[in-house]
Protein backbone atom coordinates (compact mmCIF):
# COMPACT_ATOMS: atom_id res chain seq x y z
CA UNK A 1 0.00 0.00 0.00
CA UNK A 2 2.75 2.73 1.17
CA UNK A 3 4.92 1.44 -2.29
CA UNK A 4 1.96 2.16 -4.40
CA UNK A 5 1.37 5.27 -2.78
CA UNK A 6 5.15 6.26 -3.20
CA UNK A 7 5.11 5.27 -6.63
CA UNK A 8 2.20 7.60 -7.45
CA UNK A 9 3.70 10.44 -5.63
CA UNK A 10 7.44 9.85 -7.48
CA UNK A 11 5.79 9.64 -10.72
CA UNK A 12 3.67 13.00 -10.11
CA UNK A 13 6.99 14.36 -8.72
CA UNK A 14 9.09 13.56 -12.08
CA UNK A 15 6.52 14.22 -13.98
CA UNK A 16 5.68 17.88 -12.76
CA UNK A 17 9.65 18.04 -12.43
CA UNK A 18 9.81 17.64 -16.51
CA UNK A 19 7.75 20.17 -17.26
CA UNK A 20 9.91 22.55 -15.01
CA UNK A 21 12.79 22.35 -17.44
CA UNK A 22 10.59 22.04 -20.51
CA UNK A 23 7.39 24.44 -19.94
CA UNK A 24 7.92 27.40 -22.48
CA UNK A 25 6.23 29.59 -20.20
CA UNK A 26 7.98 30.74 -16.98
CA UNK A 27 4.64 30.86 -15.31
CA UNK A 28 3.90 27.21 -16.12
CA UNK A 29 7.33 26.42 -14.80
CA UNK A 30 6.64 27.36 -11.73
CA UNK A 31 3.16 26.10 -10.90
CA UNK A 32 4.56 22.35 -12.09
CA UNK A 33 7.45 23.50 -9.77
CA UNK A 34 4.66 23.72 -6.95
CA UNK A 35 3.20 20.56 -7.79
CA UNK A 36 6.33 18.78 -7.35
CA UNK A 37 6.82 20.81 -4.06
CA UNK A 38 3.89 19.71 -2.81
CA UNK A 39 4.68 15.94 -3.90
CA UNK A 40 7.96 16.21 -2.21
CA UNK A 41 5.77 17.49 1.41
CA UNK A 42 3.85 14.18 0.46
CA UNK A 43 7.52 11.70 0.46
CA UNK A 44 8.26 13.65 4.02
CA UNK A 45 4.81 12.41 5.13
CA UNK A 46 6.00 9.15 4.23
CA UNK A 47 9.04 9.13 5.78
CA UNK A 48 7.29 10.20 9.30
CA UNK A 49 9.14 13.52 9.53
CA UNK A 50 5.28 15.72 9.74
CA UNK A 51 7.31 18.85 10.73
CA UNK A 52 8.98 19.22 7.29
CA UNK A 53 6.09 18.28 5.32
CA UNK A 54 4.82 21.50 6.97
CA UNK A 55 7.34 23.72 6.47
CA UNK A 56 7.93 22.30 3.22
CA UNK A 57 4.63 23.23 2.58
CA UNK A 58 5.31 26.94 4.27
CA UNK A 59 8.47 27.94 3.07
CA UNK A 60 8.82 26.74 -0.61
CA UNK A 61 4.63 26.37 -1.74
CA UNK A 62 3.49 29.56 0.27
CA UNK A 63 6.78 31.71 -0.10
CA UNK A 64 9.19 30.95 -2.34
CA UNK A 65 6.67 30.10 -5.36
CA UNK A 66 4.43 33.06 -4.67
CA UNK A 67 7.95 35.31 -4.74
CA UNK A 68 9.05 33.66 -8.01
CA UNK A 69 5.07 34.02 -9.50
CA UNK A 70 5.49 38.19 -7.63
CA UNK A 71 8.93 38.81 -10.07
CA UNK A 72 7.74 36.65 -12.91
CA UNK A 73 4.41 38.83 -12.75
CA UNK A 74 6.74 42.19 -12.06
CA UNK A 75 9.19 41.48 -15.14
CA UNK A 76 6.89 40.74 -18.07
CA UNK A 77 8.81 37.47 -19.31
CA UNK A 78 7.01 36.98 -21.85
CA UNK A 79 8.53 38.96 -24.29
CA UNK A 80 11.88 37.51 -23.13
CA UNK A 81 13.03 33.85 -24.07
CA UNK A 82 11.80 33.28 -27.38
CA UNK A 83 14.26 30.25 -27.81
CA UNK A 84 13.78 27.96 -24.91
CA UNK A 85 17.64 26.22 -24.81
CA UNK A 86 20.79 27.34 -25.31
CA UNK A 87 22.50 27.29 -28.91
CA UNK A 88 26.08 26.90 -27.79
CA UNK A 89 27.59 23.47 -26.44
CA UNK A 90 24.19 21.67 -26.31
CA UNK A 91 25.32 18.27 -27.24
CA UNK A 92 28.32 18.49 -24.61
CA UNK A 93 26.30 19.84 -21.65
CA UNK A 94 23.54 16.55 -22.61
CA UNK A 95 26.65 14.17 -23.03
CA UNK A 96 27.67 15.66 -19.51
CA UNK A 97 24.18 15.16 -18.08
CA UNK A 98 23.78 11.53 -19.43
CA UNK A 99 27.56 10.84 -17.61
CA UNK A 100 26.53 12.34 -14.24
CA UNK A 101 23.08 10.43 -13.69
CA UNK A 102 24.54 6.90 -14.85
CA UNK A 103 27.46 7.43 -12.29
CA UNK A 104 25.02 8.48 -9.53
CA UNK A 105 22.62 5.30 -10.69
CA UNK A 106 25.22 3.12 -10.97
CA UNK A 107 26.49 4.33 -7.33
CA UNK A 108 23.21 3.65 -5.88
CA UNK A 109 22.10 0.46 -7.55
CA UNK A 110 25.32 -0.87 -6.80
CA UNK A 111 25.91 -0.42 -3.54
CA UNK A 112 24.95 -3.60 -1.64
CA UNK A 113 25.16 -2.37 1.71
CA UNK A 114 22.21 0.22 0.59
CA UNK A 115 20.18 -2.95 0.00
CA UNK A 116 20.96 -5.39 2.72
CA UNK A 117 21.09 -3.13 5.43
CA UNK A 118 18.48 -4.11 8.21
CA UNK A 119 17.37 -0.91 9.57
CA UNK A 120 15.75 -1.02 12.84
CA UNK A 121 14.34 2.13 13.20
CA UNK A 122 11.77 3.50 15.93
CA UNK A 123 9.12 4.77 14.52
CA UNK A 124 6.94 6.52 17.98
CA UNK A 125 10.25 8.43 19.13
CA UNK A 126 11.69 9.53 15.17
CA UNK A 127 7.76 10.84 14.11
CA UNK A 128 8.07 13.24 17.24
CA UNK A 129 8.21 17.28 17.27
CA UNK A 130 9.70 17.03 20.88
CA UNK A 131 12.43 15.11 19.82
CA UNK A 132 13.37 17.06 16.70
CA UNK A 133 13.10 20.49 18.89
CA UNK A 134 15.13 19.11 21.86
CA UNK A 135 18.05 18.39 19.36
CA UNK A 136 17.89 21.86 17.58
CA UNK A 137 17.59 23.80 20.19
CA UNK A 138 20.38 21.85 22.30
CA UNK A 139 22.92 20.55 20.18
CA UNK A 140 22.36 22.72 17.23
CA UNK A 141 21.51 26.05 19.09
CA UNK A 142 24.50 27.80 17.24
CA UNK A 143 23.86 26.97 13.89
CA UNK A 144 20.11 27.74 14.42
CA UNK A 145 21.54 31.39 15.74
CA UNK A 146 23.47 31.81 12.66
CA UNK A 147 20.69 30.57 10.59
CA UNK A 148 18.90 33.58 12.05
CA UNK A 149 21.47 35.99 11.09
CA UNK A 150 22.05 34.97 7.60
CA UNK A 151 18.23 35.45 7.00
CA UNK A 152 18.33 38.51 8.66
CA UNK A 153 21.10 40.03 5.79
CA UNK A 154 19.28 37.97 2.90
CA UNK A 155 16.03 40.69 3.80
CA UNK A 156 18.37 43.71 4.13
CA UNK A 157 20.32 43.04 1.63
CA UNK A 158 17.16 42.17 -0.94
CA UNK A 159 15.70 45.38 0.09
CA UNK A 160 18.61 47.21 -1.18
CA UNK A 161 19.02 45.43 -4.17
CA UNK A 162 15.60 45.93 -5.46
CA UNK A 163 15.58 49.29 -3.93
CA UNK A 164 15.17 52.90 -6.42
CA UNK A 165 17.29 55.35 -5.79
CA UNK A 166 16.74 58.77 -6.46
CA UNK A 167 19.57 59.67 -9.13
CA UNK A 168 17.72 56.70 -11.39
CA UNK A 169 20.53 53.35 -10.25
CA UNK B 1 7.49 -0.50 3.73
CA UNK B 2 9.05 1.78 0.84
CA UNK B 3 12.76 0.58 0.90
CA UNK B 4 15.04 3.35 1.07
CA UNK B 5 16.98 2.49 -2.13
CA UNK B 6 13.28 4.07 -3.40
CA UNK B 7 13.79 7.30 -1.97
CA UNK B 8 17.30 7.42 -3.28
CA UNK B 9 16.35 6.95 -6.55
CA UNK B 10 13.81 9.32 -6.68
CA UNK B 11 16.32 12.32 -5.30
CA UNK B 12 18.52 11.33 -7.79
CA UNK B 13 16.13 11.58 -10.61
CA UNK B 14 15.44 14.80 -9.36
CA UNK B 15 18.96 16.35 -9.15
CA UNK B 16 19.42 15.40 -12.64
CA UNK B 17 16.42 16.86 -14.28
CA UNK B 18 17.26 19.86 -11.86
CA UNK B 19 21.09 20.05 -13.22
CA UNK B 20 19.42 19.62 -16.78
CA UNK B 21 17.37 22.38 -16.55
CA UNK B 22 20.67 24.65 -14.90
CA UNK B 23 22.63 23.93 -17.81
CA UNK B 24 20.48 24.25 -20.83
CA UNK B 25 17.82 26.46 -20.52
CA UNK B 26 18.24 30.37 -21.28
CA UNK B 27 16.15 31.93 -19.39
CA UNK B 28 17.24 32.96 -15.64
CA UNK B 29 14.16 32.28 -13.60
CA UNK B 30 14.03 28.81 -15.35
CA UNK B 31 17.44 28.07 -13.74
CA UNK B 32 16.29 29.34 -10.66
CA UNK B 33 13.79 27.16 -10.48
CA UNK B 34 15.42 24.16 -11.42
CA UNK B 35 18.32 25.18 -8.72
CA UNK B 36 15.07 24.61 -5.68
CA UNK B 37 14.29 21.30 -7.40
CA UNK B 38 18.12 20.34 -7.19
CA UNK B 39 17.98 21.46 -3.53
CA UNK B 40 14.87 19.63 -2.86
CA UNK B 41 16.32 16.21 -4.26
CA UNK B 42 19.27 16.86 -1.66
CA UNK B 43 16.63 17.74 0.97
CA UNK B 44 14.82 14.17 -0.12
CA UNK B 45 17.66 12.42 0.71
CA UNK B 46 18.70 13.99 4.10
CA UNK B 47 15.11 13.20 5.49
CA UNK B 48 15.08 9.28 3.58
CA UNK B 49 18.36 8.87 5.95
CA UNK B 50 17.60 10.56 8.90
CA UNK B 51 14.54 8.04 8.96
CA UNK B 52 16.27 5.10 8.24
CA UNK B 53 18.97 5.26 10.53
CA UNK B 54 16.61 7.04 13.79
CA UNK B 55 18.40 10.05 13.97
CA UNK B 56 17.21 13.70 14.32
CA UNK B 57 20.13 14.88 12.28
CA UNK B 58 19.19 14.83 9.13
CA UNK B 59 15.99 16.48 9.19
CA UNK B 60 18.00 19.31 10.87
CA UNK B 61 20.20 19.59 8.05
CA UNK B 62 17.56 19.46 5.90
CA UNK B 63 16.04 22.18 7.87
CA UNK B 64 19.08 24.77 7.29
CA UNK B 65 18.77 23.54 3.52
CA UNK B 66 15.22 25.24 3.58
CA UNK B 67 16.37 28.32 5.52
CA UNK B 68 19.16 29.00 3.40
CA UNK B 69 17.32 28.37 0.53
CA UNK B 70 14.87 30.56 1.57
CA UNK B 71 17.44 33.72 2.00
CA UNK B 72 19.13 32.35 -1.37
CA UNK B 73 15.83 33.06 -3.42
CA UNK B 74 15.13 36.28 -1.73
CA UNK B 75 18.57 37.11 -2.67
CA UNK B 76 18.82 35.80 -6.13
CA UNK B 77 15.20 37.34 -7.11
CA UNK B 78 16.95 40.91 -5.94
CA UNK B 79 20.05 40.50 -8.28
CA UNK B 80 17.37 39.60 -11.09
CA UNK B 81 14.88 42.57 -10.78
CA UNK B 82 18.22 44.71 -10.74
CA UNK B 83 19.72 43.39 -13.60
CA UNK B 84 16.68 43.68 -15.60
CA UNK B 85 16.42 47.06 -14.69
CA UNK B 86 19.71 47.75 -15.94
CA UNK B 87 19.96 45.50 -18.75
CA UNK B 88 16.63 44.49 -19.87
CA UNK B 89 17.53 40.79 -20.69
CA UNK B 90 16.66 37.36 -19.15
CA UNK B 91 18.74 35.18 -21.15
CA UNK B 92 21.72 33.79 -19.40
CA UNK B 93 24.59 34.14 -22.25
CA UNK B 94 23.77 37.83 -22.84
CA UNK B 95 24.73 38.73 -19.54
CA UNK B 96 28.24 39.32 -19.85
CA UNK B 97 28.82 42.64 -18.02
CA UNK B 98 31.84 41.01 -15.67
CA UNK B 99 33.46 39.79 -19.16
CA UNK B 100 36.19 42.44 -18.89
Amino acid sequence: MEQAFFLLIATVAVGAGIMVVAARNPTHSAMALMVCFVQVAAVFLLLRSPILAVIQMFVYVGAVIILFLFVIMMLDVQAEARTRFLKKGVTVTIVGICLLGGEMFALLLGSDLLFAQSLNLLPDQMSSVRGLGEVLFTEYLFPFEVASVILLAALVGAIILTRQTEEGG
Amino acid sequence: MVPLSWYLILGAVLFVVGIAGVLLRRNVLIVLLSLELMLNSVNINLVAFSHFFGDFRGQIIAIFVIAITAAEVAVALGVLVALVRNKATLEVDEVTIMKG
